[in-house]
């Protein structure tokens, strides 16, 4: 087999700068779990059609298994893990546990990019707009109500918290 | 009783641990894994449905540069073998079904597994597969279940009958029990194909470790295939090991085994780390369906709506092989009558091979298939008698005691008079309609198993132990899918042993370090290995305390562990460190540890076609109430309220169980109303997510759980097993509110916009509107 031409990806990924020769047809997911070894992000479907392996691109929920790794040439990623750590979890990490939100887990990473980016954008969404937000994230075990109980409490934790800081 | 007083960590919302690690992205799941020097393992299948295979030339891709193996079913020690699922010896009736690794001579389902690849990367594999060239003659097929029982049928497995199973129910005279009736309602009902659709693909890996064991790391319900996958190997069944980490959901997908055999020859033969894992395309295309039924079914009843006698005649569509048809079936069989005291009762149930896709264990089990229609019957009886629907159930259910039709006897609480009163107070005033909408309601109730078919002669095993800081180990090799599985574990430790959460850690899922559990089916493991880890921590706790009495100078029986300290009950103020126990018992040589071996009834059967007598160990019975809004013009069905009223016995983790009932209701949700594949000739027509539609977070009503704890179950506490359970009813709940609200029923799932528009054009022809 003939080597395929590469290509240097320069992205920030997790608020770091992060550099690696990609071939032109690699997705974004692939790149974000095989040469970075992101393996939170998920491989759901691979067609867009689950939601499993959402990031921020550029703050903007998208599905990485659509993107091809140069269409993020010299953009910011955030995973799951780029919203918070186990030293500093971000609200919506506390409340998917609090709230009982997760069980097998497997959509877990997406939706929480999903409704991260939501929350930036809107950050005391009504139920229908968190409905509409998280509506290309599939999840098989939950029937939802817990994650959008969550995606609520996260955002009253984050405006007193600004509240607070004014 | 007071729940909140009686336990301490029992009963309460608890975050789960897992969902933790989850939540930060820390779990691995099986194709998060990878291991240095691996390579990628892609399968060969069957681009036709039912073919004999001429020949097939794999010597091309062999010589592929980056190729490293490439196996056929001559290439397989065992390549056919019989499904076994920890059942200790062969059953019969049918219950050992074929299972065959490659197709060999002949092709018996699309996507039937013809050639394994090993090669240094995906896309070497994937171009391996297109260099192996199969000649096929492609056969006659069958793909009806009802075509494939008649005699002319093509038979999908040479030299054997296509119907796998007869199984019948016997009560009473059944032509006795209708010539009784003053009413009596016939009807057909179809559910079809349905799949599991978790969201994380088939995957595992598979290495041979330093002593050789060939051990696999892969998204199981089932760690004991190791015996099943060393079979195959032709190895004994200690050099085969299963771990099976957090699993992204299971539903009975995961039952039978999915990679573990490819993966295991490709390792075996290659000596190299292998991953393989499915494109959704091929989770869909190549693993178990939910069987699809034709119910016929007969019911009679008084003028006052008790019921005089029902008679059904039950066909599932096996597909391919047999896997756990028969098994199925016998859920199906059980509880075909439906909860329901009927003194007439006649049940014919076949299950029978076609070529397409096998199907075999989906969350419910059988039970939600029958549980369609004889609800479904309940409704149109109720409409023939001008009665409520609240009322036909409520005089004709079963109560402690009572026998099923098959003879077995309700030896538990059976809560259906209050689980269906709650959900259908709980609905509410009807919501008003608007425009070319039409609101209606509907209830439907059932009941289902937990825990195993006694004559499995099911176990488990559970290790607990205390360590020298206070800290408690248990190992348990339980599989665990997302339920919450190890978590019920540790809150039983934690509550016997006097610690709390964090204090507790479960290891689990690996057959060669952990006591094996049996599988994560059958709504089984808490009900199985909690009470063997009951039991365990119980034994760790009685060494503490007659040590504890010993140095304290006190009646053991006086004394408890709360929040790491031994306690008085009767509340003096003596107390001492649990760790100073501990050391004490350590020093002494006491045990600091306990396996104990938890056993479900065991009963045997003598033959399997009258199903009679017991069965199960236990049911769960529990009701859903729904409203729903017709669209008239477009025929879309939209889920106003959904209620789910359930007998739990008792809630172990209440955030758990609301987990499982929301979840449940929403899965059995897609059931009744979008979720199909569609098959024509033995061809997949919805092979992705976009074809074959899940409920939404826009489709989703808010779920309202209702949790009743009769303390009557036979798990730990008196806790009955719920996640199976919690989508039996949902699809019949929402014909009959279609019905009620449109006022025509719809026979078969699900209930599209086109079958609602369809059946609307109907009745108004038959009214004249239009």
């Amino acid at each position: 087999m003939k080597k395929q031409k590469t290509y240097l990806l320069e992205i920030i990924l997790n608020g770091e700068w992060k550099k690696v020769e990609v071939e032109p047809q690699e997705t974004l997911l692939y790149v974000l779990r095989e040469k970075f070894g992101h393996t939170e992000v998920k491989e759901g479907c691979g067609k867009g059609d689950c939601g499993a392996c959402a990031i921020l691109l550029n703050g903007k929920p998208v599905n990485s298994c659509l993107t091809l790794a140069l269409q993020a040439d010299g953009q910011t990623v955030v995973t799951l893990k780029g919203i918070g750590t186990p030293e500093k979890p971000h609200p919506l990490q506390e409340s998917f546990v609090k709230k009982g939100a997760i069980q097998c887990g497997f959509c877990t990473a997406g939706m929480i990019v999903t409704a991260k980016g939501l929350l930036d954008k809107n950050p005391q969404p009504s139920k229908d707009e968190i409905q509409k937000a998280i509506s290309g994230n599939l999840c098989r075990c939950t029937g939802y109500k817990k994650i959008i109980e969550a995606i609520e409490e996260a955002a009253q934790k984050l405006q007193r918290t600004m509240n607070n800081k004014r | 009783m007071n729940i909140e007083t009686e336990f301490r960590i029992i009963g309460k919302p608890i975050p789960r641990h897992d969902a933790y690690e989850k939540a930060m992205g820390l779990t691995q799941y099986a194709a998060d894994f990878s291991l240095p020097g691996m390579l990628y393992g892609k399968v060969l299948r069957s681009p036709h449905a039912s073919a004999r295979i001429i020949s097939i030339d794999i010597s091309k891709a062999k010589r592929l540069n980056g190729v490293r193996a490439v196996l056929t079913a001559k290439d397989v020690p065992k390549n056919e073998s019989v499904t076994r699922f920890g059942q200790t010896h062969a059953l019969g009736g049918g219950f050992e079904g074929l299972y065959r690794v490659l197709a060999d001579k002949k092709v018996h389902f699309l996507g039937e597994p013809i050639a394994l690849v090993a090669a240094e990367t995906e896309g070497i594999a994937e171009e391996a597969l297109e260099k192996i060239k199969v000649e096929y003659e492609p056969l006659q097929g069958v793909y009806d279940s009802l075509e494939a029982m008649k005699s002319d049928a093509p038979l999908v497995e040479e030299g054997r009958s296509n119907i796998i199973t007869h199984f019948e129910v016997i009560k009473g005279n059944i032509e006795e029990g209708f010539a009784g009736a003053d009413v009596i309602v016939e009807n057909t009902y179809r559910v079809p194909h349905v799949d599991h659709a978790y969201l994380e693909p088939e995957s595992g890996v598979a290495w041979i470790d330093e002593n050789g064991i060939v051990t696999l790391r892969v998204s199981t319900q089932v760690i004991e295939h190791f015996r099943g996958i060393a079979d195959v190997l032709n190895l004994p069944h200690n050099r085969v090991r299963v771990i099976a980490p957090y699993v992204g959901g299971g539903f009975g997908g995961k039952e039978d085994i999915t990679v573990e055999s490819f993966i295991a020859l490709l390792a075996y033969k290659t000596k190299r780390p292998i991953k393989l894992t499915y494109t959704r395309e091929e989770s869909i295309f190549c693993h178990s369906k939910r069987h699809p039924y034709v119910l016929e079914y007969k019911t009679g009843a008084k003028k006052d709506g008790k019921l005089t006698a029902l008679q059904a005649r039950l066909v599932s569509d096996a597909g391919a092989y047999v896997y756990l048809s028969p098994w199925v079936l016998t859920y199906s069989m059980v509880t075909a009558a439906g909860p329901y005291r009927i003194p007439h009762v006649k049940v014919d149930g076949y299950t029978v091979l076609t070529n397409n896709i096998y199907t075999s264990a989906n969350r419910g089990f059988g039970a939600p298939q029958v549980c369609f229609a004889y609800e479904s019957q309940m409704d149109e009886l109720a409409s023939r008698l001008k009665m409520n629907p609240l009322e036909i159930r409520k005089m004709n259910y079963l109560e402690k005691g009572e026998a099923l039709a098959t003879g077995e006897i309700l030896e538990h609480h059976v809560a259906l008079q209050e689980t269906t009163q709650k959900a259908y107070q709980a609905l509410g005033e009807k919501t008003k309609a608007k425009g070319h909408h039409k609101v209606g309601q509907g209830i439907a109730s059932g009941m289902m198993s937990y825990g195993r078919m006694i004559f499995l002669h099911d176990t488990s095993r559970s290790y607990v132990s205390m360590e020298m800081d206070g800290s408690v180990t248990v190992r348990a090799g339980v599989q665990d899918i997302g339920g919450g599985q190890t978590s019920s574990l540790a809150q039983i430790a934690a509550e016997i042993l006097g610690v709390s959460l964090e204090d507790v850690k479960v290891y689990f899922g690996d057959t060669a370090l952990t006591p094996l559990a049996g599988t994560t089916t059958a709504t089984r493991q808490l009900y199985m290995s909690g009470n063997a880890t009951l039991m365990a921590a119980q034994e760790v706790r009685k060494t503490l305390l007659i040590m504890a009495g010993k140095i304290m100078e006190m009646d053991p029986e006086r004394l408890d562990l709360v929040d790491r300290e031994v306690v008085d009950k009767e509340g003096s103020d003596k107390s001492l460190p649990l760790v100073d126990v501990v050391r004490a018992c350590a020093s002494d040589g006491l045990p600091l540890y306990n396996v104990a071996l938890y056993k479900a009834p065991f009963r045997n059967l003598t033959q399997f076609k009258r199903i009679e007598g017991p069965v199960f160990p236990d049911f769960t019975h529990g009701t859903h109430a729904v409203e729903v809004a017709v669209d008239e013009e477009t025929g879309v069905v939209k889920v106003l309220k959904l209620i789910a009223c359930y007998d739990v016995g008792r809630a172990i983790n209440r955030l758990s169980v609301e987990g499982q009932l929301e979840g449940g209701a929403i899965y059995g949700m897609g059931y009744g109303l979008m979720e199909k594949i569609i098959i024509e000739n033995g061809v997949i027509k919805t092979p992705s997510f976009s074809e074959y539609l899940l409920p939404t977070s826009l489709d989703a009503p808010e779920v309202q759980t209702i949790l009743l704890e009769s303390g009557d179950g036979v798990g730990p506490f008196g806790a009955k097993g719920v996640g199976e359970p919690s989508l039996n009813s949902i699809a019949p709940a929402i014909a009959n509110a279609v019905y009620d609200a449109i006022g025509v029923r719809i026979f078969d799932l699900p209930l599209t916009p086109e079958k609602i528009v369809r059946v609307l054009k109907e009745r108004n022809q038959r009214i004249g509107k239009r």
